[in-house]
């Protein structure tokens, strides 16, 4: 009996093929990053919000502290859902709270913080956004959270409520 | 001395412009490599998002420093994962990627070549 090869080999080879897709459906198209934990942070120049001082970012994380590193815009919606949520963590004293302001507009930052509270100790400004791109950062909000100089945590997208539970668990 | 100097200058403006070309030249070849991570199916290069906007005067800041398009890439890589390459490397997750072409012009060609042998027959 003369066996057929070519008809087993490609019936073997759409079942493959189909399973390979059909694996496929059901995975997510959404590109989901990977949260690049315990990296160093970055090492940058910029200037401060007010002052226009020059300043690198060897001078802002001295210490082995905790620090949250939030990038916002005053044009950006979901920074003004999550201020609320910054301004709950700075009253964490264990918190030191460093401001990136994105591609921004100084009036229009400084109306955002004097109607809705400023909670950050120092406000940096990314004028072109490299800023942003050194940490890894997609777009605003963005936040870090920064221990013994190191990433321990990125939130992409604004601060929920479940968010800040866990940052003040983690910071005590 | 004065065609000394005006050829001096001639001299300088034209590498200048040169060297200034052949960088954006390379910008553009690494943008075009680069995926915009928050587009649809758009380069950096094609993207005028605030991310890809951002991407091209870093991209063209590291090349004023200095650094070589493998660094650039290498760099970028660093912060994003491999997602940020259009290129994807020979590894595990994308070995099927890769082999499936040849793969199928191996099985293929071996199918036209039983009917061609077949028919000869």
């Amino acid at each position: 009996m003369k066996i057929k090869f070519v008809p087993i080999i490609l019936i073997i080879f759409f079942i493959a093929i189909f399973i390979f897709f059909y694996k496929g459906l059901n995975s997510s198209s959404i590109y989901t990053p990977k949260i690049n934990l315990e990296k160093e942070i970055p090492n940058f120049s910029t200037r401060v919000f007010e002052t226009n001082k020059a300043i690198n970012s060897s001078d802002i994380f001295v210490d082995n502290d905790f620090y949250i590193l939030n990038i916002w815009a005053s044009w950006c919606i979901p920074c003004r859902a999550e201020h609320p949520f910054l301004v709950d963590l700075s009253k964490n004293e264990n918190l030191k709270m460093i401001g990136l302001n994105y591609k921004d507009n100084f009036g229009n930052a400084k109306n955002f913080l004097d109607e809705l509270q400023n909670p950050f100790d120092i406000i940096l400004l990314d004028d072109d956004g490299t800023i942003a791109i050194e940490w890894g950062a997609y777009g605003v909000p963005e936040t870090f959270l920064i221990y013994k100089k190191k990433i321990i945590k990125k939130i992409i997208g604004p601060i929920t409520n479940e968010i800040l539970i866990e940052i003040n668990g983690l910071v005590k | 001395m004065k065609l000394f100097k005006f050829l001096f200058i001639i001299v300088c403006l034209s590498s200048f412009s040169i060297s200034s070309v052949k960088s954006e030249d390379t910008q553009s070849k690494i943008t075009k490599n680069l995926r915009c991570l928050i587009c649809q199916g758009q380069s950096v290069y094609d993207s005028d998002s605030e991310f890809a906007n951002s991407v091209k005067i870093l991209v063209d800041r590291k090349l004023n420093d200095g650094l070589s398009e493998e660094q650039i890439y290498l760099y970028l890589k660093d912060k994003y994962g491999e997602w940020i390459l259009y290129d994807p490397e020979f590894k595990k997750n994308t070995y099927f990627l890769w082999l499936m072409p040849i793969l199928m012009f191996v099985i293929g060609g071996a199918i036209i070549f039983k009917v061609f042998i077949m028919r000869k027959n």
